[in-house]
């Protein structure tokens, strides 16, 4: 019988080039007579640009043209929305501003580009920069997101009446009534602020107009090469046949390099129509902190309503969410975070009110958790409060609330972010939570370590938390599935790879149907010339939906695999199998013929193809799921605080993860670690810090603190399975759940450190400083 | 981000660049291990229109010993070398504990304990721990050559007494006096990083196992290192009980540092986190000078 | 406006001969006057590592030098380690521990770590965590990174 691939922990196909230095990343393409960008940029966040002068910069020797949004005339326009707002919400306020490819009467936040220069070097091009006038009048900036919304705040859309981009209510049952018959309501002030992705790899784009075959090429970081390609050419009057776009491989993208459209990525190619050379832009780390989308600031207004023991009756969260200068991700981002505050939790009644203002800052779109992250924090604090003043324990809190597993599909009645009702497709959260607080021990630190570390003077703290991540959701994406006349499988899908292993993963699937080792399955992702139709890589959807439609094209070009085999063997399909690259005869292994020969025949040169067949051994399959799957997890930490210097150590980090059917552990276990310590970073290190005039004050690797080897654990990690029945796989998604909840459960572990001062963590990221600050006023009030 | 343009010399000796620093002053910038230079400039927040390339002048390249078993060491020594050279280990261990705490591996590979002491950070480690330990810093230019005691290099934000036309040579380091015990504690907020406040401290017991000498100076609290003083003469002549640590390390918090804030840390913070490593930094560099 | 310098410099065993104006950041130079383009740039400013090389037997980062201070120096970059084909033990333990994700920042700990491991033949989990406190990674949260390293050490101990 053929092995079973799915599931095995195989180790990567793809690592050899990229542990050598041959693999291809966008900086690395070297085109003849290529030319090199720089982009001025504003450094105020709000100004009203007066003039700008750039004949000084034209005649630099090197430089070949510079460009303002006066040059490019008809081509100069707003962005598409990328994402609409749901039309299944009612009553929905949704105002669409999008971002411009260079500035043309006001600046909206700092770093937005000013003009372009295109030189003979990205030295030269930078030295023509600083010979560029520029008029700017600086305006006020709106950078708090409530004052944003104050009447005479300056207007970072200056035909709107406000700074209020969206606003939408939803509701579930009636959260008022379940207040007036509450025992305890628990009323906060939660606050989050941004973080960045920060890519090693930063964004960078080389455009290449040939004009001699009228083809248009782009190399671009980007994690949806397909929208691109037809954004693109759509925009530029070209056929989608004339566009590839190329993702090669890209050095992590977690969310912001997906965009439609970047501003670079529209001058780039609007200056290489026009000048007929490949141009090159390569983002340099100073300007990811401006030029790439960000995430993670609210001001939630939460309060949950529980009986005295410790049941939820409803929760309401009303919260004010930062979408930037710009939105053209619509509602993604707080629609998550409204859902997610749900959690795996049975929650009958619901009202959250959802106000998304524009600030002068960068735009807000998805980062490793997209609003998730937010939503967990808000639910998991209150339920956290909530266990202290009723003292109840905070794992068995959880456990009185989760959803039972005969729920499923259970229907949250919420609109999400794929514009469906929030539909749990399946789980189990309570073995989940158990098996999370067995692998830490949790009773036993409580009852014997804890305190006798407390004797010792010691502060160690334990936390854990449970929540719910949807993933998986469509529209859609396809593969093809090729089996070539040298027995190689070839199968190419629309998706980019940012370093999750696809070319390992997707070929593990494919090799499960056709009997080949995943070594002998060559994938194709992020390439436009080579799949024609698909959306991108983000909300952990790629292993799912992809995945799923290679299983399906797999699956077919198994089918006619069979077919044609059992002609040619004389044999009935039943007695057939599948292994080592051959179809064999079962019991009569000298009875076979390789796939490679059987390809060969499919593709006669003489005799012809039947009717309602095609030539080959080729399939293409699409998968759309209309409902994502939903993966859940439980996180539990053991911290130690030194309350004199606010200095922590995290001592113990475990968590168990349902992610369905995994397709590689040993990734999956990557993917993880990977995001456990991103949300260490949104948790104790990380966050954007903005001056009153928008200016961002650590754009820089110095001051942006990204944790190193020596802040982030070893991660134990268990996996429970509760396989989705959306998709034949049975796979969830796992790209963010490391992220996710980390925020709150550091804020439950420390508060428990800290026990005897008493103090409340409402706030992510958290700080030395603001630890600092926490216990001084705890101890001005002693 | 790419430097903007600058004239280049690399001499390989101490009179070329010295010829080259008279020629240009203030226009001229010498590149030494180019840590902290070099970001500079590619961040075009310095923009020189010399750069002086000390890298190839081997005669500021060493370590050796001085007379009274105290160190010599050339202003190129790469912080690599200090790490891991023995004499400094046997004759100036705060040095030696301290190496493994600047940055990284990496930055320490060019890094030199005289560009350290040049570029004058006020959270570099190696300023702090030359005055600790009473280091005498020898600068020449053509005219001719000067000491100047460590204490009294440093003298603003990033400014020391340095001429443009002079250069650092050399760094002359006095061996410890017997009943000698020292600390070095930071806290920073990742491993490595620059500290939010740092602390180094070199005490000598007498006979009678009193203070006969402290100091402890001060990284991160101010414009440059600060030299608690005040806080030093409380423990003149007295027995280092916890009570008299405590004293002192308050005094020196208090009044002796002016702390500034930034995104990492209010001024409040700071003076609180020099108080508590005042502290335990006594308290572990009295306890070595005991012998413990 | 800037001088031109006359740079030799070996590389990976190869010696070049290259004319450079003297900003070039010798990063700059190996990935695209020597086509070399295994070591990446993620900062220029000296903090991600991701440039790290080794330059007379020492890792340093190549974004903050010059190309011109390589003159008549040794410089091993990634190409030099190993060839697909032929992998250099700290690269097949990589592989083995699924130390790699995006790809992005190995070529940086790979030559960090190389001569981390020549003077440090049996690193402890502590050790070896330091040593690499200089390079980020956003992919891997470090831990199989950490165990790559342990596995390498071993092979490259027999």
């Amino acid at each position: 019988m053929a092995k079973k691939y799915v599931g095995q922990r195989m180790t990567r196909t793809e690592d050899p080039r990229l542990l050598t230095g041959q693999a291809l990343f966008v900086d690395d393409v070297d085109l003849p007579d290529m030319l090199h960008a720089a982009f001025l940029r504003s450094d105020y966040a709000h100004a009203r640009l007066r003039s700008i002068d750039v004949s000084a910069a034209r005649s630099r020797p090197g430089v070949v043209a510079v460009y303002t949004a006066e040059d490019m005339g008809d081509a100069w326009r707003p962005g598409p929305p990328l994402v609409s707002p749901p039309p299944t919400v009612e009553d929905i306020v949704f105002h669409s501003r999008t971002q411009v490819p260079l500035v043309k009467d006001k600046v909206r936040l700092a770093g937005e580009p000013l003009a372009v220069v295109i030189a003979e070097s990205r030295y030269i091009a930078e030295d023509a920069l600083e010979d560029i006038l520029v008029d700017l009048e600086p305006l006020g900036a709106v950078v708090d997101l409530e004052k944003a919304l104050e009447p005479d705040a300056p207007l970072v859309h200056d035909d709107l009446d406000s700074n209020l981009a969206a606003h939408l209510i939803q509701e579930k049952g009636d959260y008022a009534v379940a207040r007036e018959k509450a025992d305890l309501v628990i009323r906060r002030r939660i606050l989050i602020d941004r973080g960045t992705a920060a890519a090693m790899e930063n964004r960078g784009i080389v455009a290449h107009w040939d004009e001699k075959n009228q083809q248009l090429t782009l190399w671009d970081t980007t994690q949806a090469p397909i929208p691109i390609r037809n954004g693109l050419a759509g925009m530029f009057g070209l056929s989608t046949h004339q566009v590839r776009v190329i993702a090669p491989f890209v050095g992590g993208g977690f969310g912001p390099k997906i965009m439609m459209f970047y501003p670079e990525e529209v001058v780039l190619t609007w200056a290489t129509l026009k000048l007929g050379r490949p141009i090159k832009w390569i983002e340099d780390r100073r300007e990811n902190f401006f030029a790439t989308n960000q995430e993670r600031g609210q001001v939630h207004d939460a309060e949950l309503a529980l009986t005295r023991d410790g049941r939820i009756l409803g929760l309401r969260d009303d919260f004010i969410h930062d979408t930037g200068a710009y939105d053209p991700y619509g509602l993604t981002v707080p629609l998550n975070t409204q859902c997610h505050a749900l959690g795996p939790y049975e929650i009958p009644n619901y009202y959250g009110e959802l106000k998304v203002v524009f600030t002068n800052r960068p735009i807000v779109s998805p980062l490793r958790g997209a609003g998730r992250s937010q939503g967990v924090f808000v639910i998991e604090r209150l339920l956290d409060l909530a266990a202290k003043e009723l003292g109840i324990d905070p794992v068995e809190i959880r456990k009185r609330n989760l959803l039972s597993p005969d729920v499923f599909p259970y229907d949250n009645k919420i609109i999400d972010q794929a514009f469906v009702p929030l539909v749990y497709d399946s789980g189990n959260y309570r073995p989940v939570l158990e098996k999370a607080a067995a692998m830490i021990d949790y009773d036993r630190f409580l009852n014997e370590e804890q305190p006798r570390l407390r004797t010792e003077g010691r502060h160690v703290g334990i936390g854990i938390v449970s929540f719910i991540e949807t993933t998986g959701i469509g529209p859609y994406e396809g593969a093809r599935v090729t089996v070539e006349t040298s027995g190689r499988i070839n199968v190419a899908t629309g998706v980019g790879t940012q370093g999750q292993g696809h070319f390992t993963s997707f070929a593990q699937i494919a090799a499960d149907q056709l009997g080949v080792s995943p070594r002998d399955v060559h994938l194709v992702t992020g390439d436009t010339s080579q799949f024609h139709w698909g959306t991108g890589t983000f909300a952990s959807r790629g292993a799912v939906v992809a995945g799923n439609a290679i299983h399906a094209a797999a699956t077919t070009v198994r089918d006619k695999v069979l077919k044609l085999a059992s002609k040619v063997l004389e044999t009935p399909e039943e007695e057939l199998e599948l292994d080592d690259g051959q179809v064999r005869v079962a019991d009569i292994p000298q009875r076979s013929i390789s796939l490679g020969e059987l390809a060969v025949r499919a593709n006669p040169l003489r005799g012809a193809v039947e009717p309602g067949t095609e030539p080959g051994l080729e399939a293409t399959a699409y998968f759309g799921p209309k409902y994502g799957a939903t993966a859940s997890g439980a996180h539990a930490m053991i911290i130690e605080v030194d309350p004199e210097t606010m200095m922590v150590e995290i001592k113990r980090y475990v968590l168990v993860e349902d992610c369905g059917t995994v397709i590689n552990p040993l990734i999956v276990e990557g993917q993880l670690h990977g995001g456990v310590a991103l949300g260490i970073g949104n948790s104790y290190y990380e966050q954007l810090m903005y001056d009153e005039n928008g200016q961002l004050l650590n754009a820089s690797f110095a001051d942006y603190l990204v944790p190193t080897a020596s802040e982030v654990p070893r991660v134990e990690i268990a996996h429970l399975e509760t396989p989705s029945p959306l998709n034949p796989l049975g796979s969830k998604g796992v790209g963010e759940g490391g992220c996710i909840p980390v925020p709150a459960l550091f804020a439950q572990a420390l508060e428990d450190a800290l026990a005897d001062y008493d103090i409340e963590i409402l706030e992510a990221p958290m700080s030395p400083n603001k630890l600092f600050e926490l216990l001084q006023g705890k101890e001005k009030e002693q | 981000m790419k430097p903007a343009p600058f004239k280049y010399y690399a001499p390989t000796t101490v009179e070329e660049a010295l010829a080259h620093l008279a020629e240009y002053g203030y226009d001229a910038k010498v590149l030494a291990g180019g840590q902290s230079l070099i970001p500079m400039l590619n961040f075009r927040l310095a923009q020189p229109a010399v750069l002086v390339d000390l890298n190839n002048i081997s005669a500021l390249f060493y370590i050796g010993p001085d007379e009274d078993s105290g160190l010599r060491l050339g202003a190129m020594t790469r912080q690599r070398q200090v790490e891991y050279d023995p004499l400094v280990a046997e004759r100036a261990p705060l040095i030696h504990e301290v190496m493994p705490q600047i940055a990284y591996p990496q930055i320490r590979s060019r890094g030199t304990f005289g560009g350290s002491l040049a570029h004058a950070d006020p959270s570099a480690e190696l300023v702090a721990v030359s005055i600790a330990l009473n280091g005498r810093l020898r600068l020449r230019s053509r005219a001719g050559e000067r000491w100047v005691p460590a204490d009294e290099f440093f003298v603003g934000l990033f400014t020391t007494v340095l001429e443009p036309d002079e250069l650092l040579v050399e760094v002359a380091l006095p061996a410890m006096p017997p009943r000698s015990g020292w600390s070095f504690l930071q806290i920073t907020r990742r491993h490595h990083d620059f500290c939010m406040a740092g602390v180094a401290v070199l005490v000598t017991l007498d006979n009678r196992d009193q203070c006969e000498q402290a100091r402890l100076v001060f990284l991160s609290v101010g414009d440059g290192p600060v030299n608690a003083r005040q806080a030093a003469e409380m423990l003149l002549g007295q027995t280092p009980t916890p009570e008299a640590i405590r004293a002192a390390a308050e005094k020196a918090a208090s009044d002796e540092i002016d702390p500034g804030s930034d995104i990492h840390a209010s001024a409040e913070y700071r003076r609180h986190l020099a108080k508590v490593l005042a502290r335990r930094a006594l308290t572990q560099a009295f306890d070595r000078a005991r012998g413990g | 406006m800037s001088d031109q310098f006359t740079v030799t410099v070996t590389v990976n065993g190869t010696q070049y001969e290259r004319t450079v104006e003297p900003r070039l950041l010798l990063s700059d130079f190996l990935r695209h006057d020597l086509g070399l383009t295994g070591t990446h740039v993620g900062c220029e400013h000296g903090v991600c590592g991701a440039c790290t090389i080794v330059f007379d037997g020492e890792p340093v980062r190549s974004c903050l030098m010059f190309a011109v201070q390589a003159d008549g120096h040794q410089i091993l970059t990634v190409e030099g380690l190993g060839t697909p084909e032929n992998l250099h033990p700290l690269q097949e333990a990589f592989w083995e521990a699924h130390g790699v994700q995006c790809g992005f920042c190995t070529p940086g700990f790979l030559m960090s770590l190389v001569p981390f491991l020549e003077g440090n033949p049996y690193p402890t989990e502590e050790e070896i965590r330091e040593a690499i406190s200089g390079n980020l990674c956003r992919c891997t949260g470090y831990q199989h990174i950490v165990e790559a390293v342990q596995l390498a050490a071993v092979k490259m101990r027999t």
